[in-house]
């Protein structure tokens, strides 16, 4: 009973990870380097909250918040591909762009600086296995790496991709359109990262300023740690919301220090680029945009 | 590059200049010899339903009864908080108030640099000096502080009292001594009237993004509800709309902070924990107009009605009559001096 407590706790933690991290692995496979995945997430959450609240369906929103996070995707592809801006600074623009804007939409909509009203959701937010289970954002999350799994090593546009990624000369020599596979990537990656923003809104049935709490980055940390590849991502994940969950669990007793806990993330990421744990080696191409 | 660099510059030179344009609003507000006052919000602003909406609530009062003339001033992210503060001291206000501990150091600063216009901090973070004795702010600077941890002692034994359970909850945001005191009062209070009771303490994170993690809030509070609790209490900013998510969603209870915050999950929030930031902006405007204000430390305790817990019409159905007399004859005892109430754990 405890275990299965455990392990819903830990998966309900874990899957805004797998979203934002599929996405991060989507587009840095195809060598756009992806810090922009925590402004992705507060988009689709912010778009979830105002497509649940204006037709009362927690579908629409989720439709709302993946247009967000598609949106902002294309403005990340704008920018490194079309005009070639640095992909880290850009990264970072986006973040904070979003934190401004759904601040000033959220005061604009709904005359508050805190938080959206209630809006619809999925269902299923109780504590125990069967509530879980009644949310389908849980089955998409779940899905999401194996599934990305299959696109980008068993169909021609995960070849495309991963071909860009690393080699976007070689790749156009072949006849390949680097920039609009890159496109493709990016937006992709915006409206999969977005997902885990929605996620967070429809359960807790509402948007709150910056809300997504640096999820993002952790999820960023994971593609890193799972060396771009979207199983070892997704165990990533896990292997972290199992951390956080044993640090809640645990933080009663006061066991382990939770500064401790938080940390570990941030920790494996160093080790695993380090080179401990075997090698580590990015996308050739990531972080350069394609002559 | 260079178009970009042009580009860049260019919006530099209207920024700057845009900086020196004074609204001709402006001009007249600040004249003279009216009560004119500057409010400065923490980050959030109005709308934040808490500490920027009391002190709002706080203002918009002595505007109407004293007649003050208020400028409000919204600062973005990061320094402009300064900015904002030093334009309406530059401005000749008779008294500069900051919403937030954070404004302390350039309250500090230009405190120092205004001596003739009076300053005011909500929630102003008085440092200690090296042998642990508060140093006292500049003579023209009242730090408006308020006693969280009386009003965390009267819901900590609320909540021992009705919760129907040995064991009781809290949730804070950042892991840091300002959340501790209201810890270390919840605590203190369960346990003067249940002294077998056991409190889980837990802390959303180590950063301030711990104030703004509902997601986090929710699973702290469903992993302590399954542990038997039956009520919590959040010191966790929007943290702790997950906290009354959790209730809602398991039917237990939570208990607010700073506001009333019955209305995130009517019927699920047990009762708040209010500080009467309006009250202390009033206060301070007040003071100014009669030619009282004067700098030092001002501390808004139970006896002053600077904190308390909400009890109206919303929550009378969950407390009883013999237990709500119980919680006021201990606030009487702590008003009394008779029971000291601890600011740290």
């Amino acid at each position: 009973m405890t275990l299965l407590l455990f392990l819903s706790q830990a998966i309900r933690i874990a899957v805004p990870y797998l979203f934002a991290a599929g996405g991060g692995v989507l587009a840095e496979r195809a060598g756009i380097v992806s810090l922009s995945l925590e402004g992705y997430m507060l988009g689709g959450a912010f778009g979830a909250a105002i497509g649940a609240h204006v037709t009362g369906s927690a579908w629409a929103g989720l439709a709302a918040g993946v247009a967000c996070g598609a949106l902002l995707g294309s403005l990340h592809a704008l920018c490194t591909i079309r005009f070639r801006a640095d992909q880290i600074v850009t990264g970072v623009a986006i973040n904070l762009f979003v934190v401004g804007i759904t601040r000033f939409f959220l005061q604009l909509a709904f005359d508050s600086s805190s938080n959206s009203p209630r809006v619809a959701g999925f269902g299923g937010e109780g504590a125990g296995a069967w509530a879980l289970a009644a949310n389908p954002l849980v089955w998409l999350g779940i899905l999401t790496m194996p599934v990305l799994g299959v696109v980008i090593y068993r169909t021609t546009f995960g070849l495309r991709a991963r071909a860009v990624g690393e080699h976007p000369a070689a790749a156009e020599s072949l006849g390949i359109r680097v920039s609009a596979v890159r496109y493709a990537a990016v937006i992709g990656s915006g409206a999969l990262a977005s997902l885990g923003g929605v996620y967070l809104t429809l359960d807790q049935h509402q948007f709150t300023d910056s809300m997504t709490a640096g999820r993002g980055f952790i999820a960023l940390a994971a593609v890193i740690f799972g060396r771009w590849d979207p199983k070892r991502a997704g165990i990533a994940c896990l292997l972290f919301a199992a951390a956080e969950t044993l640090q809640i669990q645990l933080q009663g007793a006061q066991l382990i220090p939770s500064q401790f806990v938080a940390m570990i993330p941030y920790v494996l990421t160093i080790v695993a680029v380090a080179g401990v744990v075997g090698r580590s080696t990015p996308p050739a191409a990531l972080g350069r945009a394609a002559d | 590059m260079r178009k970009l660099l042009g580009l860049l510059g260019g919006l530099l030179a209207v920024h700057i200049a845009l900086s020196f344009v004074r609204p001709s609003g402006a001009a007249v507000a600040a004249t003279g010899g009216g009560l004119d006052i500057g409010v400065v919000f923490d980050l959030g602003g109005r709308g934040d339903k808490s500490f920027n909406d009391g002190a709002y609530a706080g203002a918009e009062r002595a505007m109407r009864d004293l007649g003050a003339r208020i400028r409000f001033v919204e600062p973005g992210e990061g320094s402009d908080r300064e900015a904002g503060l030093r334009m309406l001291a530059a401005e000749g206000m008779k008294l500069v108030i900051g919403v937030g501990f954070i404004f302390t150091d350039d309250l500090t600063q230009l405190a120092r640099e205004y001596p003739n216009v009076a300053f005011a901090g909500v929630d102003f973070a008085v440092s200690v000096d090296s042998a642990g004795n508060p140093v006292p702010p500049p003579a023209n600077l009242a730090a408006l502080k308020f006693r969280e941890e009386q009003g965390s002692f009267l819901v900590g034994a609320l909540a021992a009292l009705v919760g129907n359970s040995k064991k009781l909850g809290f949730v804070g945001g950042m892991d840091s001594p300002l959340i501790h005191k209201f810890e270390a009062g919840y605590r203190a209070g369960a346990m003067a009237v249940c002294g077998d009771c056991e409190v889980i303490a837990q802390y959303a994170g180590v950063t301030p993004e711990a104030f703004r993690n509902p997601g986090k809030g929710k699973e702290l509070a469903l992993s302590q509800y399954q542990q038997g609790v039956n009520v919590i209490y959040h010191a966790s900013g929007s943290t702790g709309l997950g906290v009354f998510e959790a209730a809602r969603t398991l039917g237990k209870l939570g208990i607010g902070v700073d506001a009333d915050q019955y209305n995130e999950a009517p019927g699920f929030v047990l009762t708040s924990m209010v500080k009467g930031v309006d009250n202390a902006v009033y206060d301070a405007i007040a003071r100014v107009k009669d030619g009282r204000f004067a700098g030092g430390i001002f501390q808004f305790g139970l006896a002053e009605n600077g904190v308390g817990y909400v009890y109206d019409d919303n929550n009378r159905a969950l407390i009883p009559d013999a237990i709500r007399a119980r919680l006021e004859a201990l606030k009487a005892e702590i008003v009394a001096g008779r029971i000291q109430v601890p600011a740290t754990r």
